[in-house]
């Protein structure tokens, strides 16, 4: 295992460089004395970023241990490999690359629910459904039905699927900026998302079928 | 069933939902603890590691030594008698009989 900083790291709550304290000090000079043996500036970066990387993790993740642990592990990871920041893209981009890696990872290693049937839909997500099929203007998209819908469908998609519709439809970003988050190249995502659009609608079908017929 | 103005409904659903980015109770403090506990077990496996290498590099040593001193006595005339050969050589430097030569 690797740690940033050659030198001995340090935890104690003494403060280091210069004494000042830790959130006057900007991230770059933050980054600086963790990677030269001063751990503890690692904790404001840990506060200030943690509720972006909880939002971006519970998109993936549906209970909150698995949120925390992947979140845990977002930042065990910043943290080891803090030396290849090279500082030319803010930390958070840098960050938030991280995170959906992790996220596109812990899919990988869950994919224990894709195969089940649509029978434990719920009922007011089969009356949603059902207001759907019989005028889809009237079910609303707000309603906390069609968003436990969505869930449940999300889940059952394959993890690139899931990223890649996450991170196009959900989060609006451009491929480019999917193809650098994901280190996928431009036509790799193009290709990726129109198979995770078809893959989404093979499952609504399927939805249907084992619904209405 | 449309199921592209489903599928479009759906995303339009996942959209609005956008999720909580709250934390929980002193997070930072579990991270910062378990980054201190790893650092601990990184030294503490430095160590060990250290101590395994030393342990091969001793062990190699007398290898060595014991090979050469078996191919070195093999060559030479053994004696029947190996605890004699184990005194003579223990008491070598006490042995009376040796005489210095003091000659110019």
């Amino acid at each position: 295992m690797t740690l940033p900083g050659s030198a001995r790291l340090d935890f104690s709550p003494v403060r280091h460089s210069s004494m000042i304290p830790p959130m006057e000090r900007t991230e770059a000079e933050l980054i600086a004395a963790v990677l030269s043996g001063d751990s503890a500036s690692f904790e404001p970066l840990v506060v200030k970023y943690s509720p972006r990387v909880f939002a971006t993790a519970r998109r993936y993740a549906r209970r909150e241990s698995e949120v925390e642990d992947i979140v845990q592990e977002v930042w065990l990871k910043a943290f080891d490999k803090l030396r290849t920041f090279r500082g030319e893209a803010p930390f958070e981009h840098w960050l938030m690359r991280m995170t959906v890696r992790t996220c596109y990872d812990f899919l990988r290693g869950h994919q224990r629910n894709r195969e089940s049937s649509f029978s434990e839909i719920s009922e007011p997500e089969e009356d949603w459904l059902e207001r759907f099929v019989a005028d889809p203007g009237s079910a609303a998209e707000d309603a906390d039905a069609a968003k436990l819908l969505v869930r449940r469908i999300m889940e059952k998609l394959s993890p690139s699927a899931r990223l890649v519709l996450t991170l196009l439809e959900l989060e609006d970003r451009s491929v480019k900026e999917i193809s650098k988050i994901t280190g996928w190249s431009v036509p790799l995502v193009k290709v990726r998302a129109f198979r995770a659009r078809a893959e989404m609608r093979k499952i609504l079908a399927r939805m249907a079928q084992d619904k209405y017929l | 069933m449309n199921i592209s103005k489903l599928q479009e409904k759906l995303i339009a659903a996942a959209r609005r939902d956008r999720p909580a980015d709250r934390v929980p109770y002193a997070f930072e403090k579990r991270v910062m603890a378990l980054l201190a506990e790893r650092a601990a077990a990184v030294r503490h496996s430095a160590w060990v590691t250290s101590l395994m290498r030393a342990a091969a590099s001793c062990a190699m040593v007398a290898l060595l030594f014991g090979t050469w001193t078996f191919f070195a006595s093999s060559g030479s005339p053994a004696s029947d008698d190996l605890s004699q050969d184990l005194q003579n050589t223990l008491l070598a430097s006490a042995d009376p009989t040796d005489t210095i030569d003091t000659t110019p």
